[in-house]
């Protein structure tokens, strides 16, 4: 079902030292006052093909990440390359025409689609847009994209308050699918489903990607989800990444206390298996004034010394890196 | 799980209508459950099932246009539907009492914490200011909150979601209530956050013995911490049974469809989820018969004309289905 991270197929995403900071203005004159590091140095790869998972809790960066790779919000700093070009550099009508390949799913089915547009110019208005075909062409691509995603194509003339949760967010896969993308970030694309729903979008979107190739950035704080669609899973904490590894070996070898924490945090639905918990103390700390060397200092149960003056470095064996002083030390 | 408790709370075919100007909404219609003493009952079911308006009918703070039409709410014996609001009022709180999903709206954000854990404690209890003042701080030392003598004169929005789900956790066990409703008690919050959280509840429920009605969608959450759980489908219990039970040997249709359907970790990759096809249906217009058949893989002709009863198929083991023979379904395979 899936490419296995390897080196065969080309990087399609490259992200570096990406930081995406954001002012907090106050008084009578909005006075910049602090900055939000919501992404504070984040670099991965995306291969084409592959989906990279990206999971975190509320508040740890991983939507303006997503935000971010796509230009939907200009970065501070670092650099993302899309086919080996820099999307910062880039005059806007190429970046225009490179969006073509870029599309982004919304987690919100409900606010993500226009109430007072029919779902054919929801999904055509991209194909107008980047001037495809003629008009009647276009409705044929429309039509195509809504059977590919498990819509009756007779709804084209229909309105999003028609739908249901579930389909709306097959409307919204419609929408980034039209374009015909290699690429595309999946924002948290079940969570505002029910749980009878989600397996239908979860299994729409791995059909999909093996049909066309396609390679996602699948954020989600659900890890269940993200390790079962995901080639590769990154774990952000505090606008950090923390750890990366294919899906099988971040489950069955964690090596970050954050991602030990988080896998033994998800509840099982088995009730024959007991599970040793780690419970961790405290809330995130704010993205405002993060904590001093390792961001997860204050509430790990490892930490020593060293965490909290300097920050951990990349440790990286067979494409499995951590970031983390003490996950070091034990390799 | 075998040793038998006497019940603490028995609802017995609860019937709570909704009569809005576009017809009838039925949001619960016949549900039967039992809570026993010092366990915890998990109500376990998608949005719109049923399940809150089934909470806020024990509560008795259903309000038009809607009614309880029908049934019994049996707490320790006392029939709630026979009791009068004045007399609720002192059950409310006192003895049953509710956590919700969203601490930040379920805590009024003008008053401090403390002056709403007093006010708990004061509508039920004689004590002056200084007595629930203390007894606030008490209870805030209880659920963990660090540093109860300053926290409890700060405000709503000074404190984390984790936090303030705490301190309505503090509010509603105040008055050492015997039956404790949790309505998607950790739905908002992170699941580092939703293991502190249920690791709390279950020390104060084994320090309080207290029973606990746990309503989610979260099939792993009930897994962990329910003795026993009844699935809720289209308004309807359509399978009630032990933990350990359903999870083996799903009986409805339903309860085998979600529990195919999720992803856990470390399930194969190359497994296919199984999928319910369609949707929801939509309580102003219910589907005939059996309300699942339209989902269901085994509806036969039956199901569509003749609405299957909540019948005991194995000793304690109770499912509506018509296609249910000996015991088990024509499905299998929760865990292959």
């Amino acid at each position: 079902m899936t490419h296995p991270a390897n080196g065969n197929n080309q990087v399609l995403l490259r992200v570096r030292d990406l930081k995406t900071h954001f002012p907090v203005r106050e008084g009578v004159f909005s006075r910049v006052a602090a900055w939000v590091r919501a992404v504070d140095g984040v670099s991965f790869e995306i291969h084409e093909g592959e989906t990279l998972g990206l999971v975190g809790e509320s508040g740890c960066g991983k939507t303006t990440v997503g935000h971010s790779v796509l230009r939907l919000i200009d970065y501070t700093a670092g650099t993302v390359e899309f086919e080996g070009k820099d999307l910062n550099r880039m005059p806007p009508a190429e970046l225009r025409a490179m969006r073509q390949d870029m599309q982004v799913i919304f987690q919100d089915p409900f606010s993500s689609l226009n109430p007072r547009m029919t779902v054919g110019s929801i999904i055509g208005e991209a194909l107008a847009i980047h001037g495809r075909g003629n008009r009647r062409e276009r409705a044929e691509i429309v039509r195509e994209t809504l059977q590919k995603c498990g819509l009756d194509p007779a709804y084209t003339n229909r309105f999003p308050h028609e739908f249901s949760g579930g389909q709306r967010q097959r409307i919204g896969i419609a929408r980034a699918l039209a374009l015909n993308p290699r690429f595309i970030v999946c924002d948290e694309p079940v969570s505002a489903l029910d749980v009878s729903i989600q397996s239908q979008i979860i299994n729409l979107l791995a059909e999909l990607k093996e049909q066309y190739d396609l390679a996602y950035l699948f954020i989600a704080h659900d890890l269940s989800v993200v390790e079962y669609i995901s080639d590769r899973v990154a774990v952000m904490y505090l606008g950090r990444i923390v750890e990366v590894a294919t899906s099988d070996e971040l489950y069955h070898n964690p090596l970050h206390p954050y991602t030990q924490a988080l896998l033994s945090a998800v509840p099982v639905p088995d009730p024959t298996r007991q599970k040793q918990r780690t419970v961790l103390p405290g809330d995130v700390p704010s993205p405002i004034d993060p904590p001093s060397g390792c961001r997860f200092h204050p509430r790990c149960p490892l930490a020593i010394d060293i965490c909290k003056q300097e920050e951990p470095q990349k440790s990286e064996v067979d494409g499995h890196s951590v970031w983390c002083h003490v996950a070091e030390e034990q390799r | 799980m075998n040793d038998t408790r006497p019940p603490q709370l028995q609802v017995r075919d609860l019937k709570t209508h909704f009569f809005t100007e576009d017809g009838v909404v039925r949001a619960v219609d016949g549900i039967s459950f039992v809570l026993d003493k010092g366990r915890t009952l998990g109500l376990v079911g998608e949005s719109g099932c049923g399940k809150s308006v089934s909470a806020l009918s024990v509560m008795g703070l259903v309000s038009p246009p809607g009614w309880i039409v029908e049934g019994e709410i049996l707490l320790d014996g006392l029939d709630l539907l026979e009791v009068p609001e004045s007399g609720m009022r002192q059950v409310r709180g006192n003895r049953i009492s509710m956590i919700f999903q969203e601490p930040m709206t379920s805590l009024n954000p003008v008053f401090t914490i403390g002056n709403q854990i007093m006010e708990a404690i004061r509508v039920h209890q004689k004590v002056s200011r200084n007595e629930a003042r203390d007894r606030a701080i008490e209870m805030l030392r209880k659920v963990k909150i660090p540093a109860p003598e300053t926290r409890v004169d700060e405000f709503p929005h000074q404190m984390s979601g984790g936090m303030r789900q705490r301190v309505m956790i503090a509010m509603a066990l105040a008055c050492g209530p015997e039956v404790l409703i949790a309505d998607e008690p950790t739905t908002a919050l992170d699941v580092t956050i939703q293991a502190q959280i249920m690791e709390l509840l279950a020390e104060l429920q084994s320090d309080l013995k207290m029973s606990i009605l746990l309503i989610t969608h979260n099939l792993g959450l009930v897994a962990e911490v329910s003795d026993h759980i009844a699935v809720m489908y289209a308004s309807k219990v359509v399978e009630y049974t032990g933990t350990r039970e359903l999870f083996a040997s799903p009986a409805h249709p339903y309860t085998h469809g979600l529990l195919t359907s999720v992803p856990t970790l470390g399930m194969p990759r190359d497994r296919e989820l199984n999928v319910i096809p369609g949707q929801v249906p939509n309580p102003l217009h219910f589907p005939s018969g059996c309300k699942f058949h339209p989902r269901c893989p085994l509806a036969e002709e039956r199901c569509q004309t003749e609405e299957p009863l909540l019948e005991e198929v194995q000793p304690g083991h109770w499912a509506a289905c018509h296609m249910i023979e000996g015991g088990s379904l024509p499905l299998s395979g929760v865990n292959p």
